[in-house]
């Protein structure tokens, strides 16, 4: 009895969770005159011709073709030089290791509205606003995934690293070949939570690439936000086809980015 | 031997050579050029020269700086129910259950969805004439307001999208926590007799609270950060300044991308950014001050 109870509250909660994507998906299938009517109809209407319109109104194929490269390509960048900065803070010695960790560190603790106007002007300058590397360059570096998978290779057995070194084996062999493998569960935690933020972040996409053809889809979608305020069965579309990538992938990773939120604790 | 020390060293300093020098120019120059800049005037073409502490004596007097800060330390005050809530949900999934699974699945949705996207369904959820739950609030004969129009309504309604994001992520953070409270304390309870909720506010809550300390300090640093829903919700630009719930809704943060990169006033938003920087220090340290009053680490 108690049991169903429970059961109650969290499909009441649930709903309340749930009920705003319901909403979303059955107006991105209606014509704007039945999303408006009053009082609304509950039921999709199979209007799918709101999908095609978003692909007239914004050059969404390659706003989409853009954000993903872009979180890709971060997230392979911040896997790769991150956990070689890690393995060295965890397993290196050398002069400095602790001042420079410290420094590292200390990015952390920053607001990132700090840094964007002076990477604004190192975009400038390069000549890089509207492209892709100013959307990729600055998010390949990261603090926060040093920190993250130094803390798990220093969970690591150090038993299989001292083996390789007797036989000779050299530091990059060592990261290379037995580290990276051992380490799969946290750099894919790193992977997912940097997959998530990249395609989500909005502000410095907003900044450097104003131009359509360059933009991502949370920037693509907020300039259609201006232009056609009130059409709202469009927005729905748009806004759907947008977040259902990240969405997806994270029912099939869903155990991987709930630990690594778990154990990071940190969300961007 | 002392080759080998030489040699991992210059390997130590390969490794991380990449990661380090991207922070250091894209990462921390870039906060020492903030703190400059923030004593600095742009011109039109992008020139820029030394006005001193002027942009901070007009920080000081901007009306709309304080509205900014009243509409910021106001969201992320509310923000903080969620911390509750996700307590009492956390507490709710952490049993063996059939569902446990989707619920969390649910609960955990509102938490990848690109911020974007979501702010444009509650738009259109809280929209005054067609939107869902004045729909629903009619059917009980209430006449809801344009929330989002309505300078009353708008602080609350974007509290209650924050809200709903944000605890499951929270949700997630004290599942972790609840799992690690060793399971012999509660068998021990039940010996004497303790009820679920006894055992709820006398073990799971003080053994939690680091857990909500972090949390806490984690919500804080992130709503006064806010900017994507805001962004959406009460737009920007002109669209934003025809909305009467305009002054209601602006963050720091908004205000800082308007200055700084649609007027164009970059010292300016330095200086905002900066005064960002020193309330975020103050409110943590604040926060890791008070902890000794309600925090019990084991």
């Amino acid at each position: 009895m108690r049991r169903a109870g429970l059961h109650a509250v969290l499909i009441v909660a649930s709903i309340l969770m749930v009920l705003p994507f319901l909403w979303q998906i059955v107006t991105s299938l209606k014509t704007l005159s039945s999303a408006t009517a009053v009082p609304p109809t509950l039921l999709p209407e199979g209007h799918w011709a709101n999908f095609g319109k978003v692909f007239e109104l914004l050059p969404f194929g390659t706003q989409f073709l853009n954000t993903a490269i872009t979180a890709v390509a971060r997230t392979a960048g911040q896997v790769l030089f991150c956990s070689m900065a890690a393995y060295a803070f965890a397993r290196l010695r050398f002069p400095g290791r602790n001042a420079l960790f410290a420094i590292f560190l200390s990015v952390l603790m920053v607001p990132p509205q700090l840094f964007i106007i002076p990477q604004y002007q190192i975009m400038a300058d390069l000549g890089w606003l509207n492209s892709l590397p100013a959307l990729i360059v600055p998010g390949l570096f990261s603090a926060f995934g040093v920190f993250l998978l130094r803390q798990f290779f220093l969970g690591l057995p150090i038993e299989l690293e001292e083996a390789a070194r007797i036989d000779g084996a050299g530091p990059w062999r060592i990261y290379w070949s037995i580290v990276l493998p051992l380490a799969r569960p946290g750099m894919v935690a790193l992977a997912v939570l940097v997959l998530l933020w990249s395609w989500n972040d909005l502000f410095w996409p907003l900044v450097v690439n104003t131009d359509p053809e360059k933009m991502t889809l949370s920037a693509g979608l907020a300039s259609l936000q201006g232009q056609y305020q009130t059409d709202y069965p469009i927005l729905m579309a748009g806004s759907l086809l947008a977040s259902v990538p990240v969405i997806a992938v994270f029912v099939f990773l869903q155990r991987q980015f709930i630990q690594g939120i778990a154990q990071t604790g940190i969300k961007g | 031997m002392q080759r080998h020390r030489v040699t991992e060293a210059l390997w130590g300093y390969a490794f991380i050579a990449p990661t380090a020098l991207g922070l250091a120019v894209f990462y921390l120059w870039p906060v020492l050029q903030t703190a400059y800049y923030s004593f600095t005037e742009w011109g039109a073409f992008g020139g820029h020269t030394w006005t001193g502490t002027d942009n901070y004596v007009r920080l000081i007097h901007d009306p709309e700086v304080g509205r900014a800060l009243v509409n910021t330390f106001a969201y992320t005050f509310l923000g903080l129910l969620s911390i509750p809530l996700a307590i009492v949900f956390a507490a709710l999934l952490n049993r063996k259950m059939r569902g446990v699974g989707i619920y969390r699945t649910f609960f955990f949705l509102p938490v990848v969805t690109m911020p974007v996207a979501v702010a444009m369904v509650w738009r259109w959820l809280y929209n005054g004439d067609y939107g869902l739950i004045n729909y629903v609030l009619s059917l009980v004969g209430i006449d809801g307001p344009n929330w989002i129009a309505d300078p009353d309504t708008a602080l609350y309604a974007l509290v209650v999208i924050g809200v709903w994001t944000s605890v499951g992520y929270n949700l997630i953070i004290f599942l972790a926590g609840m799992q690690a409270i060793p399971a012999d304390y509660y068998e021990a309870a039940e010996l004497d007799g303790a009820g679920p909720l006894r055992q709820f506010l006398r073990i799971t809550l003080p053994l939690l609270s680091p857990t909500a300390f972090f949390v806490s300090v984690v919500s804080v640093i992130g709503s006064l950060q806010l900017f994507d829903l805001v962004f959406i919700i009460a737009g920007s630009g002109n669209a934003a300044r025809a909305n009467p719930a305009y002054p209601r809704l602006e963050t720091v943060v908004q205000l800082f991308y308007d200055r700084a990169f649609v007027t164009n006033d970059r010292g300016y938003g330095a200086a905002i950014v900066i005064m960002l920087l020193l309330i975020i220090t103050v409110l943590t340290a604040l926060q890791f001050r008070l902890q000794r009053k309600w925090v019990h680490y084991a």
